[in-house]
């Protein structure tokens, strides 16, 4: 149909109807930029595992996705706007580092990549998102846990950023060209979340009885979920030791001494709670969660499960 | 085919691509922001555009992605890809003097020198600390109120001065 409001060209661009007029109908719970890998070298390293890498990438994908949504519950929740603003902001780069490397996973192995509905237009990212079940995440279990208070998201993110920023750090070497170049960019973003985090934990420590108290409860409460951090999966091993991947292990005393220079200067010392066991041994790497993660995940997932093919 | 063909179609994509601005930081070309990392002609009328995201998360790369389509399409290109280029990451030492000279005469502080992020990166507990004027008064007397903005890529700051509270992009 030929459009009956005429636009001269200087007009076109800025009128608020000319993206009315064309057909942009794209997936409705995503970003529609085709292929975020689009002109990046994803050919598989050699000597690597293509199901290794794409493991690999998964955990690091589903730790960045799950923690950027509990963060990002906390949009409209924080004590003030400031502190609102700054935790979408870190959910936001953690939501971006996600969606790089869920492609890389779904790019280096398809088969990890679940069938979709039939005619539903979701990206491999999305389809990893939004149409996996809870024991098909590799996240550690840490950035699953319910929300508490804001001390709580305080410790959080600083526990979570002193270790990710860590492991990071020497993902830059990864030979894996995608896997390298997220970990070049997410070292900037994690450093901003980690020093927030930091500054905050030592104000919260340093402030009033209150402040501290719950703090120290925030502390105690996510302490058992530290040590798995560093434990050191089967595949992690395999994609250290094909030069694409780091073993947690190895980044443990680099995280450990950041962690006691922000306990130092909050005069906090470590609690003494052992660690959170797995099931039979198996953690979150093993795909085996806590319920908070299906509470999340149903809450995350079921609009586009429910509209697998949405177009807006 | 006429050898200076392919030049003038290049210059003629340049041009097009010389026109798109940033969706939140209008003031800016896409070049002066130093997320375009090249344009290229491949074929009689397609034309290839690499970008680099600001932030990993950057919602604004969709936006840019359609600015570019819409001007090369209007420059008679029938072929327009966009690709997101990862590597090597955005910095804000990208950000030309124009586009520094464009910021601040809109009231945005621009970026000092990006950090080095080589090596392990040091723990800061205190403020950043930056020398950053106010771009509406001048004055040095300003003070960090967050390190998180309005967008990703900026810090919010207040002028103890004149009292306005400003934008500075965040040196990464």
């Amino acid at each position: 149909m030929d459009s009956h409001i005429h636009l001269s060209a200087e007009d076109e661009h800025d009128s608020a109807y000319t993206g009315l007029l064309v057909n942009d109908a794209h997936w409705a719970f995503g970003t529609d930029f085709e292929d975020p890998l689009a002109g990046v070298d994803t050919s598989i390293p050699e000597g690597t595992d293509a199901p290794t890498l794409a493991a690999y990438a998964l955990m690091l994908g589903d730790d960045s996705l799950v923690m950027s949504h509990r963060i990002s519950e906390w949009t409209s929740n924080a004590p003030d706007l400031e502190d609102d603003i700054a935790l979408s902001n870190i959910a936001l780069d953690l939501l971006g580092q996600a969606r790089l490397l869920l492609a890389r996973a779904a790019k280096a192995d398809a088969s990890v990549v679940p069938a979709l509905p039939e005619g539903s237009p979701a990206p491999p990212e999305d389809a990893l998102a939004y149409f996996r079940e809870a024991h098909e995440f590799r996240n550690v279990r840490l950035a699953e846990v319910v929300n508490g208070d804001f001390a709580e998201a305080t410790v959080r993110v600083l526990l979570f950023s002193v270790w990710r920023l860590a492991v990071f750090e020497r993902l830059r070497t990864s030979r894996d060209h995608v896997l390298s170049a997220v970990a070049a960019k997410g070292v900037k973003e994690l450093a901003y979340h980690r020093d927030y985090a930091a500054r905050w934990f030592v104000t919260l420590a340093q402030g009033t009885e209150e402040s501290r108290s719950r703090l120290l409860a925030a502390l105690e409460s996510l302490w058992p979920l530290w040590p798995e951090l560093f434990d050191t999966h089967p595949v992690e091993a395999a994609a250290a030791g094909a030069g694409v991947g780091v073993d947690p292990a190895d980044v443990r005393e680099d995280a450990e001494a950041v962690l006691d220079q922000v306990l130092t200067a909050a005069d906090v010392t470590r609690p003494g709670k052992p660690r959170r066991s797995g099931v039979l041994g198996r953690t979150g790497r093993d795909g085996m969660h806590g319920e908070a993660l299906s509470r999340l995940l149903a809450e995350m997932q079921s609009v586009a499960r429910a509209h697998p093919r949405g177009l807006w | 085919m006429n050898l200076l063909a392919p030049r003038r179609q290049l210059a003629r994509a340049r041009e097009a691509v010389e026109r798109v601005t940033d969706p939140e930081l209008p003031m800016l070309t896409l070049a002066d922001l130093g997320v375009l990392r090249g344009v290229d002609v491949v074929g009689d009328s397609h034309v290839v555009v690499d970008i680099t995201p600001t932030y990993s998360g950057c919602p604004a790369m969709a936006a840019m992605r359609d600015d570019l389509v819409r001007e090369l399409t209007g420059a008679g290109f029938d072929r327009v890809e966009v690709r997101v280029s990862l590597h090597p990451a955005w910095t804000t030492d990208w950000i030309t003097p124009a586009g520094r000279a464009a910021l601040a005469a809109a009231g945005i502080s621009p970026p000092g020198p990006a950090p080095s992020t080589h090596g392990p990166i040091p723990l800061t507990l205190l403020p950043t600390a930056r020398q950053v004027r106010c771009p509406r008064c001048d004055s040095s007397a300003t003070e960090l109120v967050s390190e998180f903005g309005s967008t990703s890529c900026k810090a919010h700051y207040r002028c103890t001065s004149c009292l306005e509270p400003f934008d500075h992009v965040k040196e990464i």
